[in-house]
């Protein structure tokens, strides 16, 4: 953290995910009419969560888990295992999922 | 001489004296193990959402599950839940500080933000508790057919009742049972005499039944109230079985995150990172903390909004 000086990184990050919490229990409560229309098996409401958690995820482990500022080798280390075999693992259960209703 | 200059080179990469991933032994292996426990809890919320998706009619919507807040009356969806996972945030930043503090050797500030995280994962777990408390007493109570199907109750304008409203009306009656117990005779005779209610399955596209269906299903069927692993008044009993595994898994982890971090704690205050030179312990007990609360991220957003 050699390259940061002070704290103001850390508070701006946690504005950052208050605000986007904030809007998802906003959303989560109102539930817009126009936001549950379906789109591919789901709604855009539920996208729209989704969008929202992975930009919340990124923040912790880009700034508060520091895998920012790794090296090259570590990050690879890191991310490659992860967005590679947790979204295959969904796509299996979604493309498989469908043997439930047969 | 170039050539004896490569072979220092080689030297160095295959005789181990470079760093390729820049990271000391602790914090890699830590790295390792939040990496699988990602796929682990991936594996589970996957899974969650497989069964939610066989069992759509009949899977509760969460914000009709957990609806209640310390000290307010009536229905209150979510707003617990974000207060909990604000305070998650809250002790992870104080976290990111204690760790900050750390590599600057301001051992003062080191303890005063480790002690504020410790306080933020203890209310963390308390809130925890309470909820599990309130979903296992169980709130308006349901029906449960011969097929352990699991079905609410619902007056001709359409509206929800509770146990209570079902047998004392609606106006003597409370929308939650608040821990009070009904037998089937009660919510029987009292269903056969108002010809307005009807029961529906809970999920999003439930199906409603019609009075005389409803009153025949309730005869040759039960009453269930509060939650467990066998019986769960808010629909598919695998829901509160996901809700006891996901929620309690992420609830372990909160735990020992505060034991663990309260040993660094105590460290900190014996003086241990300041003799060793440096505060690296502090900075790998965080990562643990930051993946509880990444877990809890996703854990809101899938058990609670979607």
């Amino acid at each position: 953290m050699s390259d940061h000086n002070g704290t103001w990184w850390i508070w701006k990050v946690f504005w950052i995910l208050l605000v986007i919490t904030g809007v998802e229990v906003a959303l989560g409560i109102v539930k817009p009419e126009f936001m549950l229309t379906p789109v591919i098996g789901t709604s855009i409401l539920n996208i729209v969560f989704i969008v929202l958690t992975l930009i919340k995820a990124a923040y912790i482990v880009q700034i508060f888990m520091h895998v920012k500022f790794e090296k090259k080798g570590l990050k690879y280390a890191l991310y490659l295992p992860t967005l590679i075999l947790i979204p295959y693992l969904t796509f299996i259960l979604l493309t498989e999922g469908s043997y439930l209703f047969q | 001489m170039a050539s004896s200059a490569e072979m220092t080179q080689e030297e160095n990469n295959w005789g181990g004296g470079s760093r390729p991933l820049g990271s000391r032994y602790g914090k890699l292996m830590m790295w390792f193990f939040l990496l699988s426990d990602a796929l682990t809890f991936s594996g589970f919320l996957t899974a969650y959402g497989l069964m939610r998706f066989k069992f759509e009619s009949t899977w509760p919507i969460a914000e009709n599950v957990f609806t209640h807040f310390p000290g307010l009356e009536g229905d209150q969806p979510l707003l617990y839940v974000a207060l909990m996972t604000f305070i998650l945030i809250m002790s992870s930043v104080t976290m990111v500080l204690a760790v900050n503090a750390g590599e600057k050797m301001n051992r003062k500030a080191v303890t005063n933000w480790m002690l504020w995280t410790i306080v933020g994962g203890f209310i963390f777990v308390g809130s925890q508790a309470w909820e599990w408390y309130h979903f296992i007493i169980g709130d308006s109570g349901a029906v449960e057919t011969v097929r352990q199907e699991i079905l609410h109750i619902y007056n001709e304008e359409g509206e929800r009742l509770s146990f209570s409203q079902v047998i004392h009306g609606m106006e003597e009656g409370h929308a939650s049972n608040h821990g009070e117990m009904f037998t089937k005779a009660e919510v029987l005779s009292a269903m056969k005499s108002n010809e307005g209610m009807y029961l529906m399955e809970p999920g999003k596209a439930g199906e409603a039944f019609t009075h005389e269906r409803s009153v025949a299903l309730l005869e040759a069927g039960d009453v269930v109230q509060g939650a467990n692993m066998i019986h769960n008044e808010y629909g598919q009993k695998q829901f509160a079985n996901f809700f006891f595994f996901i929620t309690g898994f992420h609830g372990f982890h909160v735990f020992s995150g505060v034991v663990i971090n309260f040993i660094i704690f105590y460290n900190v205050l014996l003086g241990t990172y300041e003799r060793r030179g440096h505060y690296r312990m502090v900075e790998k007990v965080g990562l643990y903390w930051h993946f509880v609360d990444l877990v809890w991220v996703f854990v809101f957003t899938f058990f609670y909004l979607v």
